[in-house]
């Protein structure tokens, strides 16, 4: 292989094209201006994606990395370009997105001395972040940089940042082009520890699978459907693990939790063995979590050794490739019927019904949020990218969207960022050449929709569905059932038209407020090439429903607003 | 519960910021700490005592033990081990402190190594609850400043810690 003389902002270039980067997304500034004079030179090799905002281009990096599973790439500069950074990879952080973060520092020499910009960037980032690194060698950059990469997709994915102060971009070293790095090889469960999980889905009467993002990243679907048919399970997911499973699936009951599905939320506090794959048991997800555990068997296979019993105490945990070890339950476990089990878990699909027929009764507004997504999935393709942002919204696409592939469906699950949807679909679309939906609502929108700005220059046509209920609702649904319906900075007067507001943009957009006049927008934004903003007027008061409150029991399930005075 | 924990790490910059910030993160509180090269210059070892639970612990050193550059984490036992703390202490240069300060340090291994005709500065090191016994001797004479290294700790003859293991 040729050794060439580089400079560091050269190595930096070269480094994310060996490693197969094709878009880098970012935004300029001081302390990075040779690498972008880099890019200048590289463009016919490599693509930046310019955002309005690093936060924007944090979320882009991320919804590239999830709608591909390649790892995302985001570039800023020092202080408020490293600053802004933040909320994206702390969003990269808790779902486990698979992201590199270069930012440029003030020169060694002028470190530490309150320079122009200047930040301890790695300091910032060491919590939100999996690894940081500070480059002041030029001769550790191209090593560091695939480190960085190696660091990002191995085992539990996530964000590391590489910060190189402008010094080192300068400096020159040789340069010998590698190959794209291969991940740590992970752990395999032993052949003990597999039986005694087969042991226990073996005594099991009434076996729920618990799926999580960490299965959807592995693309686990078709192997967690096989389980679940020999073992006569049903299956559950968080709010992570959508669209890792058909919704069609006759076993797949929805999203379970605070905010889950009816059918599902029900049916895994009365599981008698939980099959958790790639699941935390985060709180949101399993309620009070002493409770949860009374009288049944966990069982947790997860890439990560610290996440077996963080959260819940389970009863075997299975670390390291995820798959392999489904793969050999799956070998080992005894083909089992539970029919007893499978019409209780037809009787609660049919109480879901009639609570699901309950909200269409009650609603006061009849172009609820039910029906709107009901003609999202009935025009959508199987191949259409969800992004969402965060509030009720995101609440409702994740109960009433229906997905048939896995990766499709883009949400910020841990953290809960909001103005994460725009920039996440922009790099969705730029990765794959899907055209994305991103649902929203006037809370979220309002913070990162400067990025409509980036999806009308790179010819994104993004569909954003915007449910208008003038109000802040999640936290308004809060204050209501834990404030004693005290509406504190939840119900902003706001005078925002956010049709202009698109149309100033360059987006197309459109306003409605009944079904039939979404219907038709949504198709005509289905067949855009534009960006196309939808404001769907709904009703101020809609909830999220049913709700099982904060450390709840399924006992404390809310159905409607008579039954807790919502 | 009081806990020894060692814990590996590569000697890179910022590591000591990393383990620490863990502790900060998790909700523990660093009750002593002391950092050194070990027999491999490329790795440092950092002795940490800290109160959990047998929950706490466990989750904490997990988080610890998931951090790039730390190559192991071991939680020290509660016997069979050698604890060790080293103090530098200032005390009082009175006529009657002279004298109870030459017996207690000749019956806790203590030397002078310094004094002047106002302060003498006396160095001792052993186990721990030894060294908070010598301390209590030398609070009524007038300690005047201290320093203490922290716990370093290391297993018994024969168990060896192989952090490549």
């Amino acid at each position: 292989m040729n050794i060439q003389k580089l400079k560091g902002s050269q190595i930096v270039i070269e480094t994310l094209i060996e490693q197969g980067v094709t878009h880098i997304f970012g935004y300029p500034g001081g302390q990075v201006l040779q690498i972008y004079d880099q890019l200048y030179n590289n463009a016919d090799r490599i693509t930046h994606v310019l955002t309005a905002h690093e936060q924007g281009a944090a979320h882009a990096a991320d919804g590239y990395a999830r709608a591909t599973g390649k790892v995302g790439v985001v570039l800023a500069t020092s202080g408020p370009g490293a600053t802004n950074l933040t909320t994206g990879l702390a969003t990269a952080m808790m779902d486990s997105v698979p992201l590199v973060a270069i930012t440029g520092n003030v020169p060694t020499y002028f470190i530490g001395k309150d320079s122009f910009q200047e930040i301890n960037t790695i300091g910032i980032t060491m919590p939100i972040t999996k690894h940081n690194f500070y480059v002041t060698d030029v001769t550790k950059l191209a090593d560091t940089i695939r480190e960085a990469f190696r660091i990002a997709k191995s085992g539990r994915p996530g964000p590391v940042l590489v910060d190189i102060p402008s010094d080192v971009q300068a400096a020159e070293t040789a340069f010998m082009k590698w190959y794209p790095v291969e991940p740590f090889q992970e752990e395999i469960a032993p052949e003990t520890e597999i039986m005694k999980a087969v042991e226990l889905i073996n005594a099991s009467k009434r076996p729920y699978i618990y799926v999580g993002g960490g299965a959807g990243s592995r693309n686990m679907g078709e192997m967690i459907m096989a389980l679940a048919e020999k073992i006569d399970a049903c299956i559950g997911c968080t709010f992570m693990g959508i669209s890792c499973i058909p919704s069609e699936y006759e076993r797949f009951l929805g999203m379970q939790g605070m905010h889950g599905r009816y059918a599902s939320t029900k049916a895994n506090w009365e599981a008698d063995l939980i099959i958790g794959i790639g699941v935390r048991f985060s709180d949101r997800a399993t309620g009070n979590q002493k409770a949860y555990v009374e009288n049944k068997k966990i069982i947790q296979i997860d890439p990560d050794f610290s996440e077996i019993n963080k959260n819940i105490t389970v009863d075997v945990g299975l670390i390291g490739d995820i798959r392999n070890a489904v793969t050999r339950i799956l070998e080992n476990v005894d083909k089992a019927e539970h029919p007893g089990w499978m019409s209780r878990i037809d009787g609660l699909k049919a109480e879901a019904k009639g609570v699901r027929d309950h909200y269409e009764n009650i609603a006061e507004d009849p172009f609820t949020t039910m029906k709107i997504f009901d003609a999202i999935n009935e025009l959508k393709t199987d191949e259409t990218i969800v992004t969402t942002d965060v509030g009720q919204h995101q609440m409702w696409a994740g109960q009433f969207l229906t997905f048939e592939k896995t990766r499709k469906f883009l949400s910020s699950g841990g953290l809960g960022a909001m103005g994460y949807g725009l920039g996440a679909a922009i790099g969705a679309y730029l990765a794959t050449g899907i055209k994305p939906v991103m649902i929203t609502g006037d809370g979220s929108f309002s913070m990162n929709l400067i990025e409509l700005a980036t999806a009308v220059t790179y010819k994104v046509p993004v569909v954003v569905v915007l449910l208008n209920n003038h109000s802040l609702g999640m936290v308004r649904q809060l204050q209501a059932v834990y404030c004693d319906s005290r509406y504190s900075a939840t119900l902003p007067d706001r005078r925002t038209d956010y049709c202009m507001v698109a149309q100033g943009y360059g987006a197309k957009a459109k306003r409605v407020s009944d079904l039939d006049s979404f219907k038709a927008a949504f198709t005509e934004a289905m067949a855009s090439e534009e960006p196309y903003v939808i404001e769907a007027m709904i009703d101020t008061w809609e909830l999220v429903l049913p709700m099982v409150p904060n450390g709840g029991t399924i006992e404390d399930l809310i159905i409607d607003k008579e039954q807790k005075k919502i | 519960m009081r806990s020894v924990v060692a814990i590996y790490v590569e000697n890179n910059f910022g590591v000591l910021t990393r383990v620490a910030g863990m502790f900060m993160r998790k909700g523990f509180n660093i009750d002593t700490l002391s950092v050194g090269e070990t027999e491999d210059p490329r790795y440092s070892r950092i002795t940490v005592t800290f109160d959990g639970d047998d929950y706490g612990r466990s989750f904490l050193l997990k988080q610890i033990g998931k951090l790039h550059e730390v190559k192991k984490v071991k939680l020290m036992k509660t016997d069979n081990n050698i604890e060790r703390e080293h103090m530098l202490v200032k005390v009082r240069n009175t006529t009657e402190s002279r004298a109870e300060l030459k017996m207690a340090a000749d019956l806790y291994h203590a030397s002078i190594v310094d004094f002047n005709p106002d302060v003498i500065c006396v160095e001792v090191s052993g186990e721990p609850s030894i060294m908070e016994e010598f301390l209590d001797k030398m609070k009524p004479l007038g300690i005047v400043e201290m320093c203490r290294s922290g716990i370093i700790c290391i297993d018994c003859a024969g168990n060896i810690f192989d952090a490549t293991e």
